[in-house]
């Protein structure tokens, strides 16, 4: 059981705190025990004349009270002590809970923290493979499954085993056959509960599932409204989405059906339970045999267990699921962590950098990038062209390490990138990405992410440069609208601008824009990248794209294939020679505007 | 972080509100009924079993005989079986209500969901409208079925206790009774808190969900902004949180269950001095005292189960505001009830789709605004001929997808009409515009799905060949055939396992293939590699054909194969006319085409 000695090891710092819980349990259990056998008392021998047989210690306070004839005359007397027994019993049931809480959620935020801490350390390699619904998964539901063992299981199954061992025990001493009676049924009741609860788990599952895709028609519908009514297939959705519904109608009312089964069998099973203590006491009882007070004390306690004992097999079923969740989180914690070495450098980054036959690939895959070479100096632009799946990102994510490159070497200012330190050179590269994540907070807090010490007038003059900010001036709170499902939607070209703001606003020595304005319009482009040239300081850049109007301004151009450098040059070499570039260029520059343009005297168009 | 302002307790118990939900119980009148019954006969029954105790130890066991206890038995038996049929019963019913009645809900919902204009949705975020549908409704089916099996039974449970009690002795039944009073103080108070406490902890419980997903989603921007650090500290304070606020929530738990226990014990100790005197004296029996001591804890269940359902609906006023709120919203822009019955609705299938489109487009002295004082086109007139591409132009804000959303009677006029075909649009039905309509936008939404399922979305009775057919034609079938699975390739949740062109491409088949006699594109701006975009340009130059077609257009060969180009500019036609003569005119679109920075719009 290798993941009870986990919970063991997770439980560290709060194990008295747990052990505390479960002596105030026990407590609360003996308390429990005792009040109905003070009732039994009251009723043989203090209303009725069975003689006393208790602990030489409780019979002389019993003398001390009066004997028989003094509580008779102050009942009241025996009515307090219940009163006081609970209160005692209370106290210990409180302390109980709120201990296995204390210890329940502080182990549970510490299992939160290391998971989100590990995840964040985790190479981008991870991160690119994992299925991210089942990691999240592990961090969440996972996790909640541990907790509820911690907080609720552990202490229900506690406390019904404790109360069964003590009842048993007290029923057997006074009557070793009415104690048979009163238990008959126990055990049949854990085992229906037991299997009961794991077959209806697969219904539940279906269930789930099925809400699960009544969901997404729900969610595609919403998200596709407007093709919906583009295409007038309201009907059609209204069928599909039917169609779903019901079949969760279904399978929840299968669920419920089937719990309707088990609660009306094991109601049936408790209350025949409770009358056969009741008759068959009766028929003793009549007999002599027992004592009103003892069938008094039998039915309640037997009316005290059966809740618990029916909770049993639903609770045993879901402890069972804690096994699989601590090996699912375990999993997760022990893949490594992205490592520097300790002597990795933190050098002064310039800017100038080097490729040299640098060569890289997945295990076994083909080469996504092969024997690259090339220089670039500190303040100097490259522009980057190539088809998807040519490896241009791949490329870029070499430079900030996102991956490590197998063969060749890179250079930044003459220290190989390898022997720095990772967080050290990212903190150095700002890198804008094609589909930029934002972050479910303010649009002011997603362009500070990386850099909140910045005043509100920097914030506008990014988000100015980036283009953004008169678009974000027209959001009824904006710059403090949220982004996301709860805020604002922007639009694929407005997330990349924010992306933008949100890399200038670091200052870094090196940029990337891994096509980074591709969902932008030509206007809107064109004015960002002037702003940005108006600003430019010695920031050594890299720039992914498509359009060559954006590489054209470039010291250096490649054009990459298939994981090769095919061309490589200026803008006017690249289109004075026969190849991709110069394709490219002239879909996109078609010979008549190139005429009016140059006949408006620009330079650039007129060299052609 | 913001907090977004929801699921708040609302004041007062609303009757008002909830009669109006019960308008949506109509169609389970006799299921509710015949609910509200056998809880009766529940609690009733409940009620019955202290006094069979009371009844075996006064005639068998203080009597010392055990004749008739066999008979006894087996109405003990009888009664039993009957209870459990009872709750067996109860169950399968509150099952069924509660399954059909957020089945309802849900349909009622999502039918008006189509029918609700997209100026809704332009302002409802789609998160808002799924939690409408799915939590609001869960919570709604919830609390209304088991409500009433919790209502009925705790009231008449606790009644017949009552009347039980007062019959066997009234005396000693007022002094049980004294401690209901603030059994139900402490229950309501405790249920109320504890049900905040735990709405908190469940909120604090989804930001920490939500922090992982961007922990794990944003993993790549987490590390190429260095903010591991910064992001493991913000998640430690919502741990922190969560840690607080849910030990505070299980403290309340942990004091409310002891409390009740003391208050029953308090009832017990009560009835024991009280009632043993009483048997002392004679006065009672044995088994009325017996009986009392099950009467004196029987108050706990159903107090507890009132205190907590009223609170639950309580709370759940909210849920129900926003679900009669959403229903009751009417569409902006409907077919009037004219329009309705001579042409039937999109439910209706019979001949909704009227008289033969032909697709000329006629602007009268069109206006609109967004919001009052805000026009964005200004009598605006247009006029297109039958099959005529018209391609728009202009910057952001120029009114140029106003006037395809106006076309496509997504949006109607403030003043001024649109004719087609000769004809106001609003004197015909929103289906015959639409299901004559293609309408293609900058970001293609694909359904989950197939490719085939995709495409087939334009026109449900496309074979297969029609569907190559279309595929072909936009040149999106070389692609698909390449694919292992070809038209039977899943394109995962919004398409995603498509590329931005892919999607574009199946996006424009499904288009085509619904054959519409009006065109819209509102052209994607995203750079593409230029096979790709050589390829879409092709097809769209294909769709064009012969139908009437509205473009906001980026590619210039888009734009040179117009037959007119309007240039807007703050919701004014400022230029008209082919792209020669546009040029040769030397004017606004000559300026924005060459651009200032040597760029163009394309």
């Amino acid at each position: 059981m290798s993941q009870l000695t986990y919970i063991w090891k997770l439980m560290k710092g709060n194990r008295m705190l747990y052990l505390t819980a479960v002596i105030s349990l026990f407590l609360a259990t003996i308390f429990a025990t005792i009040s109905p056998m003070v009732l039994r008392i009251t009723i043989d021998s203090v209303i009725g004349e069975e003689p006393l047989e208790l602990p030489s210690w409780i019979m002389s306070f019993y003398h001390n009270l009066g004997g028989r004839e003094g509580l008779l005359g102050r009942l009241w007397i025996m009515g307090l002590l219940i009163v006081g027994l609970n209160i005692l019993r209370g106290i210990f049931l409180f302390v109980r809970g709120k201990l296995a809480a204390q210890a329940a959620e502080s182990m549970s935020k510490q299992l939160r923290d290391n998971l989100f801490g590990h995840i964040q350390h985790l190479p981008y390699t991870y991160h690119v493979r994992v299925k991210t619904g089942d990691l999240i998964q592990r961090c969440t539901s996972d996790v909640e499954t541990v907790r509820d063992f911690l907080a609720v299981q552990v202490v229900e199954i506690g406390n019904a085993a404790f109360m069964l061992a003590m009842f048993v025990t007290i029923m057997y001493n006074l009557h070793p056959q009415m104690t048979l009676v009163a238990v008959a049924v126990i055990p049949i009741i854990i085992g229906f509960s037991f299997f009961f609860f794991r077959q209806v788990r697969i219904r539940f599952k279906k269930a789930d599932e099925s809400e699960g895709r009544m969901q997404t028609v729900l969610q595609e519908n919403l998200t596709g409204v407007r093709v919906v009514r583009a295409f007038a297939r309201q009907n059609y959705e209204v069928e599909k989405f039917d169609e779903k519904n019901d079949e969760y109608r279904n399978l929840l009312y299968q669920v419920i059906r089937s719990m309707a089964h088990f609660w009306s069998v094991s109601d049936f099973l408790c209350m025949m339970q409770t009358g056969a203590v009741l008759v068959v006491g009766a028929y003793w009882a009549a007999q002599g045999r027992l004592t009103l007070g003892t069938l008094v004390l039998f039915t309640t306690y037997v009316g005290m267990l059966l809740w618990p004992i029916r909770q049993l097999g639903r609770i045993l079923t879901q402890a069972g699921k804690m096994f699989v969740a601590i090996d699912r989180i375990r999993e997760v914690l022990n893949e490594k962590e992205e490592e520097d070495s300790p002597e990795a450098l933190k050098p002064e980054i310039a800017g100038n950098i080097s490729f040299k036959n640098v060569s890289f690939g997945y295990e076994g895959e083909e080469r996504l990038l092969d024997n690259i070479s090339f220089e670039l100096k500190e303040g100097e632009t490259l522009g980057i062209l190539g088809s998807t799946g040519s490896g241009k990102s791949t490329l870029v994510s070499l430079l900030a390490r996102l991956y490590d490159y197998q063969q060749g070497s890179i250079k930044i200012d003459g220290v190989e990138l390898s022997r720095i330190n990772k967080k050290w050179l990212r903190k150095n590269i700002g890198f804008v990405h094609q589909e930029p994540f934002l972050f479910a907070r303010s649009i002011k807090e997603n362009i500070t992410l990386a850099n909140d010490d910045v005043s509100e007038d920097e914030i506008y003059d990014v988000a100015r440069t980036a283009a953004i900010h008169d678009v974000v001036m027209e959001f009824e709170e904006g710059y403090d609208s949220l982004v996301g499902e709860r805020g604002v939607s922007l639009s694929g070209g407005q997330k990349q601008r924010l992306a933008i703001a949100q890399t200038l606003i670091r200052d870094c020595p090196i940029l990337i824009f891994d096509d980074s304005l591709s969902a932008v319009d030509t206007e809107t482009d064109a004015r960002i990248r002037q702003a940005l040239r108006n600003n430019k300081k010695e920031e050594t850049t890299i720039i992914i794209s498509h359009r060559i109007n954006t590489l054209a301004e470039a010291d250096k151009i490649i054009v990459l294939d298939q994981g090769h450098i095919i061309q490589a040059g200026t803008h006017k070499e690249l289109i004075s020679e026969e190849g991709t570039y110069r394709k490219v260029w002239n879909i996109q520059h078609p010979p008549e505007k190139r005429k009016l343009l140059s006949k408006k005297g620009s330079v650039d168009y007129a060299a052609n | 972080m913001q907090q977004i302002k929801e699921d708040e307790f609302s004041k007062q118990f609303d009757f008002e509100l909830w009669k109006k939900m019960g308008k949506f119980l109509i169609p389970f009148k006799k299921l509710a009924l015949m609910l509200a019954f056998i809880m009766a006969l529940v609690g009733i029954l409940d009620a019955v079993f202290p006094y069979l105790t009371k009844y075996v130890i006064d005639n068998f066991i203080t009597a010392n005989q055990v004749s008739g206890l066999g008979w006894f038995a087996a109405i003990y038996a009888g009664l039993v079986t009957w209870q459990a049929l009872n709750i067996l019963l109860m169950i399968i019913i509150a099952g069924k209500l509660e399954t059909g009645l957020s089945y309802d809900l849900r349909r009622i919902g999502f039918n008006h969901l189509q029918e609700l204009s997209l100026s809704y949705y332009d302002k409802k975020a789609v998160g808002w409208l799924m939690a409408r549908m799915t939590s609001d409704i869960r919570r709604l089916g919830d609390i209304i079925s088991w409500g009433i099996v919790d209502i009925v039974w705790g009231f008449t449970m606790m009644a017949a206790s009552i009347v039980f009690m007062l019959a066997i002795n009234w005396k000693l039944a007022l002094v049980t009774m004294a401690v209901l009073p603030p059994l139900i103080a402490v229950s309501f108070y405790f249920q109320k808190i504890m049900l905040k406490l735990q709405r908190l902890v469940r909120k604090i419980n989804s930001r920490i969900t939500g922090s992982f997903n961007e922990g794990i989603m944003g993993a790549r921007a987490t590390k190429t902004l260095v903010r591991e650090e910064k992001n493991l500290q913000e998640f430690q304070k919502l741990t922190a949180e969560m840690e607080s606020s849910s030990v505070k929530s299980a403290i309340y738990s942990a004091l409310y269950h002891p409390l009740a226990i003391t208050l029953g014990s308090l009832g017990l100790g009560l009835v024991l001095w009280y009632g043993g005197a009483g048997v002392v004296e004679n006065t009672f029996q044995y088994g009325t005292l017996v009986a009392f001591f099950s009467y004196a804890v029987m108050f706990f269940g159903p107090v507890n189960n009132l205190a907590y359902i009223f609170t639950r609906m309580q709370a759940a006023q909210a849920s129900a505001e926003r679900v009669i709120s959403m229903i009751n919203t009417e569409p902006e822009i409907k077919d009037a009830p004219e329009v309705k019955a001579k042409y039937g609705d999109f439910f209706t299938t019979e001949n909704p789709r009227g008289p033969e489109l032909h697709g000329a487009v006629d602007f009268k002295n069109v206006s609109f605004s967004y919001l009052k004082g805000e026009p964005v086109l200004k009598n605006f007139s247009l006029e297109v001929k039958k099959g005529e591409k018209i391609a728009l132009v202009g910057e952001t804000g120029s009114g140029k997808s106003t006037v395809v959303k106006l076309a496509s009677r997504f949006y109607e006029p403030t003043s001024g009409k649109i004719l087609i075909d000769g004809t106001d649009y609003r004197e015909r039905s929103l289906f015959w515009l639409h299901s004559n309509l293609g309408y293609v936008l900058q970001d293609p939404h694909l359904f989950s799905g197939t490719i085939r399922d995709n495409i087939k979305y334009g026109n449900l009775e496309a074979g297969d060949e029609e569907i190559q057919k279309a595929a072909q034609t936009v040149n999106a079938h070389h692609f698909i055939s390449r694919l292992e699975k070809g038209y039977d390739t899943e394109v995962g949740e919004k398409g995603d396992l498509l590329s931005t062109g892919e999607k574009q491409l199946v996006s424009f088949a499904r288009a085509i293939i619904a054959d519409p006699q009006i065109f819209i594109l509102d052209e994607a701006t995203s750079s593409i590699d230029t096979e790709m975009e050589k390829l879409i340009q092709s097809a769209i130059d294909k769709m064009m054909e012969g139908r009437t077609s509205f473009i906001i257009a980026h590619r210039l060969s888009t734009i040179r194969s117009a037959d007119r180009i309007i240039v807007l500019k703050d919701g004014e036609i400022v230029e008209q006319g082919t792209h020669q003569e546009l040029l040769n005119h030397k004017g606004y679109y000559y300026n924005l085409y060459l651009g200032d920075a040597e760029e163009g719009i394309v």
